[in-house]
């Protein structure tokens, strides 16, 4: 098979508050693949997903970002988001007074415009997102309720994967979207995600646990610690680091 | 690296609040006017100029006597230098030659001013259902369908006219739901008003249209002291309409206005207020210092008053629309969104007294404070021991967006007997970093996101509006706080 990579990360450094915490990563993904990422606590993981994404908290020391070919690097938030990359987050936001609804119709018509493509009204959207409902197991009552808010956690975890469905993302990092899960949960997610899958996406995987990688077949599994990826394998590196733990890496 | 990005979040929402004030501008127009300062002869001078019955000069000079023995109240979380009483017109009316047979007649280059905001008095041109009277410094220009009003037995004038055309009314109900002492700013108001709007309506009449008052101080160095006296008969219903422009100037004008509600049995009085007074430059440099009186006296069995406000100008706002519920089974409203930004100051909410038995009343309370602001609720619910079987629901929420604005609430609630029931909800929210972020990942621009979190905070409010009034705010909050996208 002809693989063309999606995202191409060379030597990455970035810090928050002057604490450097990307440490020159390097990271290939190609289109059509799964990769997770793995390690201790602090060691980057999230501070990774959130730099992609170009949270404004975040500053780029060092290094680049290619998404389908495009410096990244120096595009809003908003504009990376358009190109088709997507961050389900792990601590998905609360906002108050906004319907889930008019929120995701807000979300899907900024990307129809920004493909050039027509936008579609309340009653149009209320047919395309049903159909989305149903692959991450949640009720039509879920667009009613304010986003996030007074959801449980694995609620609010199916409404980031709603989301991704939804937007229809080429590049998908999910951070830490299997905590927080029970195992039916973390079954019906998984289903939605593996059916969303195909050729032309990529996933990236960010988790602790080898649990999730029994539903979602990753390619590769790196690990990262301090900053670095400092070992990739297969899926059997991920049941490696069930049994031993990360201090044998070291 | 966090107040670095706190900054960015600040610029862009500062960008998007500051959007320039577009009712600035001011009308050249040639005046009479009363020198500035106050004193007893000023107060005659004005009840002579206006040719007025000896109640109402009498009314005025007790009002002045009361409030050289009053001080300015402290209490509310207000800061601002005192005010020179001495420096301030107190008369400032558009010159006219005769008196005018119609608004034809009225000042082209008034009539003009009136266009550029919006509010069109020339006979083709008129706002379909809604009459409006508009008043010009401290003056009513003229008011629309008032034949068409009459024919329904409806009085809706200017203050000045009803006391020369209505005086057993006026004399009969004028402070009588705002005593002349009530506090300091009424004691001034009583004293000085110079006019606004007077509004009956018949026993069991339905006002056929909705009535507004459209208020513009003109000149730099007046005051405006209106005062609007809207009487409801039995069974009689209304929808009022107020709203509020100035031009920009770098000092501050006073506004110290009066509003008086009164509901018979079975009545309905809905008034609704859409304040954008020139609220000052992004340093806090001029702007109005709004003192407002608003009460409404729910004096018939199942009346009801209903307030709603939704108050974005003006350097300082002081105003607590409120409802006495004497009554049996009466009802007071208050819906309010007060929208603060830069270095506005608002301390703003209600009052609600329950006399009556099973009265009720409903407090919605929204803050939105932007920029370096502060906006304070500030509510009384109090039922006292002849209230059996009363209840209020209270809600107050506040909003802050961006880091360096600052919200309070003081609500006070006093209950004398035990068949009552009362609910009170409060919270407080922010539009923060992590939430625009959201948005932004999601491609939703920071206007927009912006946008649907102030219009879902402001709901419960804003459709309590009347319908010509809530695209009017929904516009007025776009402009002050979404930007100019595009």
């Amino acid at each position: 098979m002809n693989k063309t990579p999606i995202l191409e990360i060379k030597d990455l450094k970035a810090a928050i508050d002057t604490n450097e915490i990307l440490k020159s990563l390097n990271l290939k993904v190609n289109r059509g693949e799964i990769h997770a990422i793995m390690g201790p606590n602090g060691s980057g993981k999230s501070t990774f997903s959130k730099v992609l994404a170009g949270h404004p908290a975040y500053e780029v020391l060092e290094g680049e970002v290619l998404f389908k070919g495009i410096n990244i690097l120096d595009l809003d938030p908003e504009d990376r988001s358009h190109l088709g990359l997507f961050l389900a987050f792990q601590y998905p936001i609360e906002i108050p007074g906004v319907s889930n609804e008019d929120f995701l119709r807000l979300a899907y018509n900024a990307k129809q415009k920004a493909k050039n493509e027509p936008e579609v009204d309340p009653l149009e959207f209320l047919m395309i997102i049903n159909e989305k409902l149903e692959l991450v197991g949640m009720s039509a009552t879920f667009l009613s309720r304010n986003v996030n808010e007074g959801f449980s956690g694995g609620e609010k975890k199916r409404n980031e994967i709603l989301q991704m469905i939804l937007l229809d993302s080429e590049l998908s990092i999910l951070d830490e979207t299997d905590s927080g899960l029970d195992i039916d949960a973390l079954k019906i997610i998984s289903n939605g995600i593996n059916t969303f899958m195909d050729n032309n996406k990529a996933i990236i995987l960010i988790t602790h646990y080898q649990r999730l990688l029994d539903y979602i077949k990753p390619d590769f599994v790196h690990v990262m610690q301090n900053g670095k990826i400092i070992k990739t394998g297969t899926a059997e590196l991920a049941k490696e680091l069930e049994l031993k733990g990360y201090e044998w890496l070291k | 690296m966090i107040n670095q990005s706190n900054k960015t979040l600040n610029t862009n929402i500062t960008k998007l609040v500051n959007q320039p004030y577009k009712y600035g501008f001011s009308t050249t127009i040639e005046k009479d006017i009363i020198e500035k300062g106050l004193n007893t002869n000023v107060v005659r001078l004005i009840s002579h100029k206006k040719q007025e019955p000896d109640f109402l000069l009498q009314f005025r000079l007790k009002a002045f006597k009361k409030w050289t023995q009053m001080s300015c109240p402290e209490w509310a979380q207000l800061k601002f230098s005192e005010i020179n009483y001495q420096d301030i017109i107190y008369y400032s009316a558009p010159k006219s030659k005769k008196k005018l047979n119609s608004l034809d007649e009225v000042d082209p280059e008034l009539l003009e001013t009136f266009e550029k905001l919006g509010i069109s008095l020339g006979e083709q041109k008129r706002l379909t259902n809604v009459a409006v009277d508009v008043v010009f410094d401290s003056v009513s220009i003229g008011t629309t369908f008032k034949e068409e009003l009459a024919e329904h037995g409806v009085i809706f004038c200017s203050m000045s006219e009803a006391v020369l055309e209505y005086p057993e009314l006026v004399e009969k109900y004028l402070g009588t739901v705002v005593p002349i002492g009530d506090n300091y700013f009424s004691a001034l108001n009583s004293a000085v008003f110079t006019d606004g709007s007077f509004c009956y309506i018949p026993k069991n009449i339905k006002c056929p249209l909705d009535l507004s008052t459209y208020f513009r101080i003109n000149d730099q160095e007046s005051g405006q002291f209106e005062r609007t006296l809207i009487i409801a008969d039995n069974n009689s219903q209304v929808s009022y309409l107020e709203g509020c422009t100035a031009p920009q100037y770098d000092n501050n004008q006073l506004h110290a206005a009066i509003v008086e509600l009164i509901a018979f049995e079975n009545a309905n009085i809905k008034y609704s207020t859409v304040q954008n007074w020139y609220a000052g430059n992004e340093r806090g440099e001029g702007g109005v210092y709004n003192f407002v009186t608003k009460r409404g006296l729910c004096a018939g069995n199942n009346s009801k008053i209903s307030w709603t406000q939704v108050e974005t100008g003006s350097n300082i706002t002081w105003k607590y629309p409120s409802c006495l519920l004497v009554g049996d089974n009466s009802q007071g409203e208050f819906y309010s969104v007060a929208l603060t930004n830069n270095y506005q100051q608002a301390d703003t909410g209600t009052k609600m007294i329950h006399v009556g038995k099973k009265t009720r009343s409903r407090i919605v309370s929204k803050g939105i404070s932007a920029g370096q602001s502060k906006n304070t609720y500030r509510g009384l619910v109090n039922i006292t021991s002849k209230a059996l079987g009363a209840r209020n629901y209270s809600q107050c929420d506040s909003l802050l967006i961006g880091n360096l604005s600052n919200a309070n609430t003081f609500p006070i609630i006093s209950v004398q007997n035990a068949t009552s029931k009362l609910e009170h909800e409060a919270s407080t929210s922010k539009i923060g970093e992590e939430q625009i972020f959201y948005f932004l990942q999601r491609g939703i621009s920071i206007e927009k996101g912006i946008e649907l979190m102030i219009s879902g905070f402001c709901r419960d409010v804003f459709t309590e509006l009347p319908l010509e009034f809530a695209a009017e705010a929904d516009r007025l909050l776009s402009l002050k706080l979404e930007g100019s996208v595009g």
